[in-house]
């Protein structure tokens, strides 16, 4: 009790000399004010509780009012822009107060006054309240005067330097950012800071032009061309990748190059990034780097190589970076020991231990997501590089359980790795299939953001392939239907990474398979996606019913069940405006429908059908023209019911004609199809 | 002996070529000094040489070497691991390195690309591939494993084959090992490494033939960036020493070592000021220091004879018992008279000395002679050894090292025409040495084109001779100099001529006879104390300066540089503190000294970090 109430005492007495404080700024002696808040800047430094109170007590308001008047001295008006910034130096809820009483305007509008000690210190709290995550970047560039006039400011003092390009740096955050910067200048202003004397500002500069870079084309072709000094940009920042400076200079310079790098500002192959930026990303995934840096490092190593092939080679092979990248898990050593530790460490009322705790868990969680694009970006093209990764130890054990972390950033990493991973024909038949990965492949299949489900699907997709032994125990689990609901998705990625799966589990199926997957389907749905925007959709879908339509009694039965909507499908197809692949395909289909016994009358009583397809024989392109031979070759097939009465049918609409024709054809193939056709009408 | 030096130069290139070769040669050769000297600055090669090239002698037989002992060819069967064959370098890695680094690059892989690059100990089965066996490591190329000391492999890197360049660093500050390829780091394949390990590559199918580049040419991989990594930890690492735990003790220590030093080498003024600033005692009286001074001062303008004369007015007893101290600054006061600088001849009239006496800033920290005698000596010069040993007096000739005597030109016209002429002006009789100018004209600095054409004219025409030592006009180093009534001349450091004794007769006639007293008290002090071979040489040296026309451009000139001046300096000022109970040496060179043997010691025992803590580096 008593330790209570001293307690209360305490606080009490504080807020009685902070109102103090907050009084004086109202005294009507202008010397008093000034003397009022040169006091106030000396009890807030390092107070949090004296800043959390004069901003209670209404303080910030008063100085912004100061801050602004012109009457006012300008000795008042930096103090209070020192003791301003001062507050924001403290908690989050801090700014958030000072932002909700505009003092970001405030600030920027004594940006115009002259006085350079002044304009320090507006600026220096300006970038305190900009670099808090609380801070919405937008405020920066709501008055389009405001970025002009900062650029100008650039060279009036190193500390207006250091200030403005730290602001850049942190409110550089879309391509609409990027462009209003860089339509100012931002570039041929900030490149001669690379070169200052103050390590601050070259540090800040190099931030700046790694956000600025990212992503962006524009900035990027400009960046190459730049010199200082005489020197090439990408020289400085190589510079800047030396063993010998400072980690952060050396992540952010090789960030710089990166994103040059794959804006197509820097091949790939050129030394720079061969070189020197590849392996000082990889020296980022040290163990000897700290959790950040190696998260960042991981990041930008995995961005970096993920479009080249040599880039990956050389990854995989520089400094054990695959086995390297195993340590990423091995922080901490499980979620489990943590949650103990922290349920401890509750009993003993450590907040601090805590926090330190969720910071550590929030790292292990980052370093997880990090080491999984990575191998994802490693594995993405290269069979050995795969190999090496799935026997990297635990690795498909890490992935399994990385699929159902709680983290959804986890989660889409390690589905993102798995999906690199399944394109090995070899990885599918043995690891994958040994680590049962399907199982949490389908759970996390179930409700899972859109992101998540893309990834997710298309892995599914690969494990769907015919030689997968996961095949059969996915096709047990009920996939069919889940996905057929993703074939009704807003998502065309969605849509066609659900048709696909689909296609692929229907490739030599049971009819049993087929059936269901006809059944769950919906002939209904199954022709709005004939009729997809999307022409990846229609190609899946086409290769779905030309799966779904093999072997005799396949084709027999679903057509005598689909046959009208199937063959009005086709027709439709073939009359409209597609690309060769699709028509293709689409003849594909019907030569399927031709090789079944009571399906192909489905053609021979069809109008226009022989038309269609004496059209394509005839097509320029030699690719319709095989497929269309190929459905004739199926209808005038001998040794079949009623082949006589076609062959005769047929020739009399000229077929025989065309057929003669086709085996002078210039194709051997084409010539070949067409000459086994022949043979029909003369055996 | 495996660590023959070998020097590529000395292995005779065929045919005709020889010519163009040997240029090609000596430019690579200046190449792979230079690259070397840049890597390895902390290296000393006279006593741990580096690996230049492929040993001759430490190798199997199966192996071949060309291209000056760089390329290596298998020459066996091939047939089995028993034909397995390896080669070591000439020298094993320093540890001064700090880091090293080597590359290969594989110009065939041959039948089966069973190549192995690593390292191995001296006396290692060379009938192997590097790896097998203790004290051996190697990458091998068919499967790309790493072998540490035994038969077994571990999956390590990728494989290689023609084409590709594969480097070794060893880092001997955490002794492990990793490789390049083409110049990507593979990553560590070898930890714990003992030291002395040798360069070594083995190959074992025919036709396999892998380049050395031990620094011949610029590195495919940066090693330069992996060293400026280590070069920041090591000093990172003493930055960041633990020093004393209580406040303010490590700074008073710093005080003290800075005012004992300044009041060590005298200079009272700013010792004084620098003790008041700092609250501290100074533990010797001002007048003493003072009186240090200024016999410091003489001795570093090259005013010996007053420096002692005054050394034995303040501490009468000092030199009189300490006879090898006053030897060795009568030897001082000798060499000054030859430059003409030293008091007792300056005052016999003659030219006043210009430049000689000048000393260049303030002494040079730590007597840490760095000035080495300059071996580079002019034809011209040795013309003469043979016609100058005829007039020496024989004192000077009885000092002369044996060597002078053989060291002749093979005589040449040139030689006969001078010593002619020489003997036309000057008798070789040591008696007729003082009778008159004519007779110690040979003394005198005779350019020898002139001689060798006009050999009537003889007179001294030095013009020729331009005094290539161009000093400071500084005497910065004056602490006050004003009070203590020692006035050094204005020096013209536009007048250049350097003449013997300041070119005065009546010097040159006070040298010789202080010569010879010099000569009666080293047989005294033998006589007395025993041989001293210090004393002997130190004598000997002095007296080789009569022996040539321009005793500052001969061999052993260096005496004449007034840096040599410091050493004796600080002989003098170390036994005067001494006498009054000092320590002879301030503890802040001491503490200098023995970082400076901490690593050298470093070195010798195998802790590379020595590389990158370099003494000098931390005094700027």
């Amino acid at each position: 009790m008593a330790c209570i109430e001293i307690l209360f005492r305490i606080s009490d007495k504080f807020t009685a000399t902070s109102r103090h404080y907050v009084d004086r700024l109202f005294d009507p002696d202008p010397q008093n004010v000034l003397q009022g808040v040169i006091d106030m800047k000396n009890a807030v430094i390092g107070n949090n509780k004296q800043k959390a109170n004069l901003i209670v007590l209404g303080a910030v308001p008063r100085l912004l009012y100061l801050l602004q008047q012109s009457s006012s001295s300008l000795e008042l008006r930096t103090e209070c822009a020192v003791v301003l910034g001062s507050l924001a130096m403290g908690t989050e809820n801090n700014i958030k107060s000072l932002v909700d009483c505009h003092i970001i305007p405030a600030l920027l509008q004594g940006l115009l006054c002259s006085d350079l000690i002044f304009i320090e210190a507006c600026l220096r709290c300006l970038r305190t309240i900009f670099i808090s995550p609380v801070t919405p970047v937008q405020l920066l560039y709501t008055d389009p005067t405001v970025i002009p006039h900062i650029m100008s400011l650039l060279s009036r003092s190193q500390h207006t330097q250091e200030y403005i390009t730290q602001i850049f740096a942190h409110c550089c955050k879309t391509p609409e950012h990027q462009m209003v910067l860089f339509n100012h200048g931002a570039i041929q202003n900030i490149a001669p800071l690379l070169i200052s004397p103050s390590y601050k500002v070259r540090m800040q500069a190099l931030k700046c032009f790694s956000v600025l870079a990212y992503e962006n084309a524009q900035v990027s072709m400009t960046l190459v061309n730049v010199l200082v000094d005489g020197e090439q940009l990408s020289q400085v920042f190589a510079r800047m990748m030396q063993r010998d400076k400072p980690i952060e200079m050396q992540l952010t310079a090789a960030k710089c190059l990166t994103y040059m790098c794959r804006a197509g500002a820097i091949r790939t192959d050129d030394n720079c990034i061969i070189l020197k930026t590849l392996p000082c990303l990889v020296r980022m995934c040290s163990k000897e780097r700290l959790l950040e840096e190696r998260v960042e490092g991981a990041e930008t190593l995995a961005f970096l190589m993920e479009p080249d092939i040599e880039l990956q080679r050389i990854a995989s092979v520089t400094d054990h970076l695959v086995s390297m990248l195993a340590d990423y898990f091995k922080y901490p050593s499980s979620v489990s020991a943590i949650t103990d530790i922290k349920r401890l460490s509750k009993l003993r009322h450590t907040r601090d231990f805590c926090n330190q705790l969720d910071h550590d868990l929030k790292h292990a969680h980052e370093l997880r997501q990090a080491a999984f694009k990575l191998y994802a970006s490693l594995g993405s093209n290269d069979e050995d590089i795969r190999k090496k990764i799935t026997e990297t130890e635990n690795m498909m054990d890490r992935i399994v359980s990385g699929l159902s972390e709680s983290s959804i950033k986890v989660r889409l990493a390690a589905v993102r790795c798995l999906h690199s991973l399944s394109r090995s024909v070899q990885q599918l038949r043995t690891s994958f299939h040994d680590h049962a990965v399907w199982k949490p492949l389908m759970k996390l299949l179930q409700n899972a953001p859109d992101e998540v489900l893309v990834m997710a699907s298309s892995t599914l997709c690969n494990l769907l392939l015919e030689f997968s032994p996961s095949k059969e125990p996915i096709l047990e689990s009920g996939v069919i239907e889940l996905l057929c609901s993703l074939t009704q998705s807003d998502s065309p990625a969605l849509r066609v990474n659900g048709i696909w799966a689909l296609m692929n589990m229907a490739f030599q199926a049971d009819q049993k398979v087929k059936v269901e997957i006809v059944r769950a389907l919906g002939t209904e749905q199954l022709f709005r996606l004939l009729s997809d925007p999307d022409t990846n959709v229609l190609m899946k879908t086409l290769g779905l019913l030309r799966n779904l339509l093999s072997t005799r009694p396949h084709i027999d039965q679903i057509m005598s069940s689909h046959g009208k909507q199937i063959m009005q499908a086709v027709t439709l197809i073939l009359e409209g405006e597609h690309s060769i692949e699709v028509k293709e395909q689409t003849l594909c289909i019907l030569a399927n429908i031709a090789d079944g016994n009571t399906a192909k009358e489905l053609i021979m009583t069809n109008d226009d059908m022989p038309q269609k397809i004496k059209y394509y024989m005839g097509h320029s392109n030699v690719k319709l023209q095989l497929a269309a031979t190929f459905c004739i070759s199926n209808l005038i097939w001998n040794e079949e019911d009623g082949s006589q009465e076609r062959q005769d049918k047929l020739r009399e609409m000229g077929f025989v004609d065309i057929l003669h024709k086709l085996t002078q054809a210039s194709d051997p193939s084409l010539c070949d199809r067409a000459k086994t056709a022949m043979q029909q009408y003369l055996a | 002996m495996a660590s023959q030096p070998s020097d590529p130069n000395k292995t005779t290139p065929k045919s005709q070529q020889l010519f163009s070769c040997d240029l090609a040669l000596s430019e690579q050769e200046k190449e792979l000094n230079q690259r070397l000297r840049s890597l390895y600055p902390a290296v000393n090669e006279q006593e741990t040489p580096l690996p230049r090239s492929w040993s001759p002698k430490d190798k199997f037989s199966y192996i071949g070497l060309s291209q000056n002992n760089l390329r290596v060819h298998y020459k066996g069967h091939g047939k089995t691991p028993k034909d397995a064959a390896s080669v070591r370098a000439t020298h094993p890695i320093p540890a001064a390195c700090g880091v090293y680094y080597f590359e290969v690059k594989i110009i065939s892989k041959g039948r089966d690309g069973y190549m192995g690059i690593g390292l191995s100990a001296q006396g290692v089965n060379m009938n192997r591939l590097p790896g097998w066996d203790k004290h051996s490591y190697g990458y091998h190329g068919d499967d790309g494993h790493s072998f540490c000391s035994s038969g077994t492999g571990q999956p390590y890197g990728p494989t290689f084959t023609t084409g590709d360049v594969i480097g070794c660093c060893v880092n001997l500050i955490n002794n492990t090992c990793f490789y390049t390829k083409n110049g990507h780091s593979l990553g560590i394949a070898f930890t714990d490494l003992p030291p002395n390990l040798y360069p070594t590559v083995g190959l074992q199918t025919p036709g396999e033939v892998v380049d050395a580049n031990f620094g011949q040419h610029p590195f495919v991989f940066d090693i330069e960036d992996y060293m400026r990594e280590w070069r920041t930890k090591i000093q990172a690492q003493i930055d960041r020493f633990p020093i004393g735990e209580r406040e303010g003790e490590w700074q008073a220590m710093i005080q003290k070592m800075v005012a004992s030093y300044l009041v060590h080498h005298s200079y009272c003024a700013t010792a004084e000021a620098f003790a008041k600033s700092t609250d501290q005692a100074v533990h010797e009286e001002l007048a003493s220091i003072k009186n240090r001074q200024k016999i410091q001062k003489l001795v570093l303008s090259g005013r010996m004879g007053e420096a002692i004369e005054t050394t034995q007015q303040l501490y009468p007893s000092l030199l009189e018992r300490n006879p090898d101290l006053l030897f060795m600054l009568k030897v001082r006061q000798f060499i000054e008279m030859v430059n003409g600088t030293d008091s007792e001849v300056r005052c016999l009239g003659g030219r006043s000395p210009k430049s000689q006496d000048s000393y260049p800033g303030s002494p040079r920290l730590f007597n840490s002679p760095v000035h080495k005698a300059s071996s580079s000596q002019t034809y011209q010069t040795s013309t003469y050894y043979i016609h100058k040993f005829f007039f020496l007096p024989a004192w000077v000739k009885k000092t002369l090292p044996e060597g002078y005597y053989k060291k002749r030109d093979k005589t040449t016209q040139v030689s006969i025409t001078v010593s002619f002429v020489l003997k036309l002006i000057g008798t070789p009789v040591l008696t007729q040495l003082s009778t008159g100018p004519k007779k110690y004209r040979f003394l005198v600095p005779i350019p020898s084109h002139c001689t060798a054409q006009n050999n009537t004219e003889v007179e001294m025409e030095v013009d020729h001779f331009s005094n290539g030592v161009s000093e400071s006009s500084s005497n910065g180093f004056l602490n006050g100099s004003s009070t203590h009534g020692i006035d050094l001349e204005e020096l013209d450091s536009a007048q250049s001529k350097r003449q013997l004794c300041g070119g005065s007769q009546a010097a040159i006639e006070r040298m010789i006879q202080f010569g010879r007293e010099l000569q009666s008290m080293s047989e005294n002090l033998r006589r007395e104390r025993g041989k001293n071979s210090a004393n002997k040489k130190m004598l000997k040296d002095a007296f080789s300066l009569l022996a040539y026309s321009d005793p500052w451009s001969s061999p052993v000139g260096y005496q004449l540089d007034s840096i040599q001046r410091e050493p004796v300096c600080s002989t003098l000022n170390s036994a005067i503190l001494e006498t009054h109970n000092l320590p002879k040496q301030p503890p802040l060179a001491l503490a200098v000294g023995q970082a400076a043997q901490c690593l050298s010691l470093m070195a010798r025992t195998g802790s590379g970090s020595c590389a990158f803590a370099s003494v000098d580096d931390y005094l700027h």
